[in-house]
């Protein structure tokens, strides 16, 4: 673990990656605490430029809502919709792979056939019918998101546990009568991990992307304010107020940014062979 | 003895003195942008709002209305009522023709009539008063009524009552006539082609009945599906005119401030929208009066008017738009005032029971006063949620009585009898309507004065049951009026004299003129 850390802080891009999600969590976390006043709330007049008041920096919209007051509850909603569908990708890919690469066989068709069904339909088309058909709401997002995201997570823990099972160590335990369940939950998914997590980490930028393309498109959760939100309802009046859309629109730009380089740093510290090599 | 009414021939001369100021100019090509493409153009048999903006002017009705609703002559040139209001006798216009060269009869209004109570619900509707048609010679069309009907003189506009060639259509089928692809009307412009997607075009005619008029040469109607690109259009000098509604609210401003652009709310008296909410008075708190009342006072309309309309239109008093007849304002005022709405929440004893919103999926103006509304709500201790919703969706839900608050905007056309008491009284309570009395409001005094007002004589006697109406409902707010709409027309101004009539662009551009 300590070998874990002294890496992922020796490269740049997971230290900057890290930095922007604590920092971003802190703002999802705090931010509603110090700002208790509602997004939706009208607190000034419409189309109030950015840096021109005090207690609106980052401007007004076109209802005279407070961008900043925006900017931080959007945070709310962007970083739980990514974490939540992504655990939930998780939750649903990782057995699905597991099984299918430990059992192979039938079992194996079985379960790839069902995840090659999801991956060959577009995901954002399939995620924009989903919600449109179960109404947008925070639960419909996330789940829909869930829904087009775990088929990698189970391809990807399936080709791992492929290679895993032949191992000796598990042919040892499996000689020694282990239980199969007990085998691939303590002998071989603890193996495969690494690249799970940093797919996991790409996942939950992804998820963001996604949340936001729903909401610029109206599917977002009506009683929420989010950044896709945000950037979609400024888009009309962009010629006007930049700034409602640039805004939102640089928060979704950085996260995504950070958790792609979380993702980089992950990828270093957890495969540190490959990533000397590399060098 | 009946009393002839010329009144319309003096109007149309008071309409004209202003226009006397400056001489139109003849020739000249209008590019104007129809939003959305309409599925067809045969104005019998279609009425989406773009049909009737681009057929107007293809097809003619025996009146025209000016803002002011006062009848206005177009295919009938004068008109008279019995002394017992219920026979109306119709001179038509002698020496029109329709675009074949055709002559136009009292035939052809006889066979209109026809096929739209079979093709038209509203004209049917309108029509149901009428106990017969008849015509004693070529150019004379007498309507005799059941009873007598006050609103009678007001449904005989183009869009409402279209008059159709006879010639070419007794006898065929009237959904698959070829016609209907490319109309043959009486109007001042002729169907010319239609690239689907693109374009529809139509030419002046030289038939034309008024002599002199159109003064335009040709009119395109461009269809362009993106807002933005709508606006681009304008901007770039693709097109000249954009009707109301075909470019977002927001970018109203922007482009009124464009050098040589005129901007009007006028041409849609006629039509008179009125916006407002419907409260659904079947269960749960708002089957209490007081806090329907408690919403009236919580919701800023004077900060939807100015911010999301843009200063467009006016806050509604109560059932009527100020345009309609009969209207008053002397009824109970509902100012925005939050601490007042508070009071009466807590008086009904309201206790946060979550309330459903449906907001109107018209588009970005439509979503921003939904999230506005809930916030004013939200102020005063309501606890509202949002359902988001396609139109179909909304329309399913409102047709079920499966919501609490939502959003709708209506026409009135003109008159308390046509367009405002179908929406309060009892009878009109069916399900799976989006018009109408969505709201389940029930009260016998209410269905007996909108009863007695409809066919009422003399007008003083409609005047004071009307008003007794208004009063009665704003004090029990069925439905929570929010806005009078004005759809902004934007023009180059040197379009002048497009908007003359209280229907506006669906049948301007006889009078438009292209000042070069």
């Amino acid at each position: 673990m300590k070998q874990f850390w002294k890496s992922m802080l020796r490269s740049p891009s997971g230290v900057v990656g890290l930095v922007i999600l604590l920092l971003a969590i802190a703002i999802a976390v705090f931010g509603p605490m110090l700002f208790p006043n509602s997004p939706w709330r009208m607190v000034q007049r419409p189309f109030l430029p950015p840096f021109t008041l005090g207690t609106v920096p980052l401007g007004t919209d076109a209802l005279g809502r407070d961008v900043f007051a925006g900017m931080i509850f959007g945070a709310r909603v962007s970083l739980l919709v990514g974490l939540v569908s992504t655990l939930v990708a998780l939750v649903v890919g990782i057995p699905i792979g597991a099984m299918a690469g430990y059992f192979g066989g039938r079992v194996d068709d079985a379960l790839m056939r069902f995840t090659e069904f999801f991956q060959t339909i577009p995901s954002f088309a399939l995620a924009i019918v989903l919600v449109a058909i179960l109404q947008p709401s925070i639960y419909s997002i996330v789940a829909s998101i869930a829904v087009v995201s775990w088929p990698p997570v189970a391809r990807l823990v399936r080709g791992e546990v492929l290679s895993l099972r032949t191992r000796e160590y598990v042919q040892a335990a499996i000689v020694t009568g282990q239980s199969n369940s007990w085998i691939i939950l303590r002998e071989i998914l603890p193996n495969a991990l690494s690249p799970v997590i940093v797919l996991a980490s790409l996942m939950v930028a992804t998820a963001i992307l996604l949340e936001s393309s729903l909401a610029f498109l109206g599917l977002g959760d009506p009683n929420l304010i989010s950044w896709g939100y945000m950037v979609g309802a400024g888009r009309t009046v962009i010629r006007q107020a930049w700034w409602i859309t640039v805004f939102p629109g640089v928060a979704i730009l950085i996260s995504v940014l950070g958790l792609n380089l979380i993702g980089e740093g992950l990828n270093d510290a957890l495969n540190p062979r490959l990533s000397r090599e590399g060098r | 003895m009946p009393k002839r009414v010329l009144l319309g021939l003096l109007l149309a001369c008071g309409l004209a003195a202003p226009a006397l100021a400056q001489e139109p100019k003849t020739g000249g090509v209008v590019n104007a942008v129809i939003q959305p493409e309409p599925p067809g153009l045969m104005l019998a048999q279609v009425q989406n709002g773009p049909t009737q903006m681009v057929s107007g002017n293809i097809f003619e009705g025996l009146l025209r209305y000016s803002p002011k609703l006062e009848p206005l002559p177009e295919l009938a040139e004068s008109w008279s009522v019995s002394e017992d209001a219920k026979t109306y006798t119709f001179k038509l216009k002698k020496g029109v023709t329709w675009h074949d060269g055709k002559p136009f009869t009292a035939a052809d209004v006889l066979f209109s009539m026809e096929m739209l109570k079979q093709t038209h619900a509203r004209a049917r509707t309108n029509l149901a008063q009428v106990d017969k048609i008849e015509t004693p010679d070529d150019y004379t069309v007498v309507f005799t009524l059941k009873q007598p009907f006050g609103p009678f003189l007001g449904i005989f506009e183009v869009g409402s009552m279209p008059i159709v060639p006879k010639h070419l259509y007794e006898g065929t089928d009237w959904k698959t006539n070829p016609y209907n692809n490319a109309p043959v009307g009486t109007g001042p412009f002729m169907f010319k082609e239609w690239q689907k997607g693109s374009f529809i075009r139509l030419v002046k005619n030289p038939n034309y009945h008024e002599k002199g008029k159109p003064y335009l040469d040709e009119i395109y109607w461009q269809i362009i599906p993106d807002a933005a690109a709508r606006s681009v259009a304008y901007e770039t000098g693709k097109v000249d005119v954009l009707p109301g509604g075909s470019v977002e609210n927001f970018d109203v401003p922007r482009l009124s401030k464009l050098k040589d652009t005129c901007v009007t709310g006028a041409g849609w008296e006629f039509f008179s929208p009125l916006a407002w909410l419907w409260l659904n008075n079947r269960q749960g708190p708002l089957a209490d009066k007081r806090v329907r009342q408690a919403i009236m006072y919580a919701v800023d309309r004077d900060f939807a008017k100015d911010v999301i309309w843009n200063g467009l239109g006016k806050v509604a008093t109560g059932p009527s738009a100020s345009t309609i007849k009969y209207y008053t304002d002397d009824v109970k005022k509902y100012p925005y005032d939050p601490a007042k709405a508070k009071a009466l929440l807590k008086e009904a004893g309201y206790k946060g029971e979550k309330i459903r919103l449906l907001p109107l999926a018209y588009g970005e103006t439509w979503q921003r006063w939904g999230e506005a509304v809930k916030q004013n709500l939200m102020d005063v201790g309501m606890n509202i949620e949002t359902i988001a919703t396609d139109v179909a969706g909304g329309n399913q839900k409102i047709g079920d009585w499966d919501y609490d608050i939502a959003f709708t905007y209506l026409y009135q056309y003109g008159d308390p009898a046509l367009g405002v008491g179908r929406n309060y009284i009892s009878s009109n309570i069916a399900k799976g309507q989006v018009f109408n009395n969505v709201e389940g409001y029930s009260n016998p005094e209410i269905d007996k004065l909108f009863a007695d007002g409809a066919v009422a004589t003399p007008d003083s006697k409609r005047k004071e049951l009307y008003e007794k109406a208004q009063k009665i409902l704003v004090e029990d707010v069925p439905v929570a009026w929010m806005l009078e709409l004005q759809f902004p027309t934007i023009t180059r101004c040197k379009v002048k004299n497009l908007i003359t009539t209280g229907i506006g662009v669906n049948d301007g551009f006889k009078d438009a003129w292209l000042d070069k």
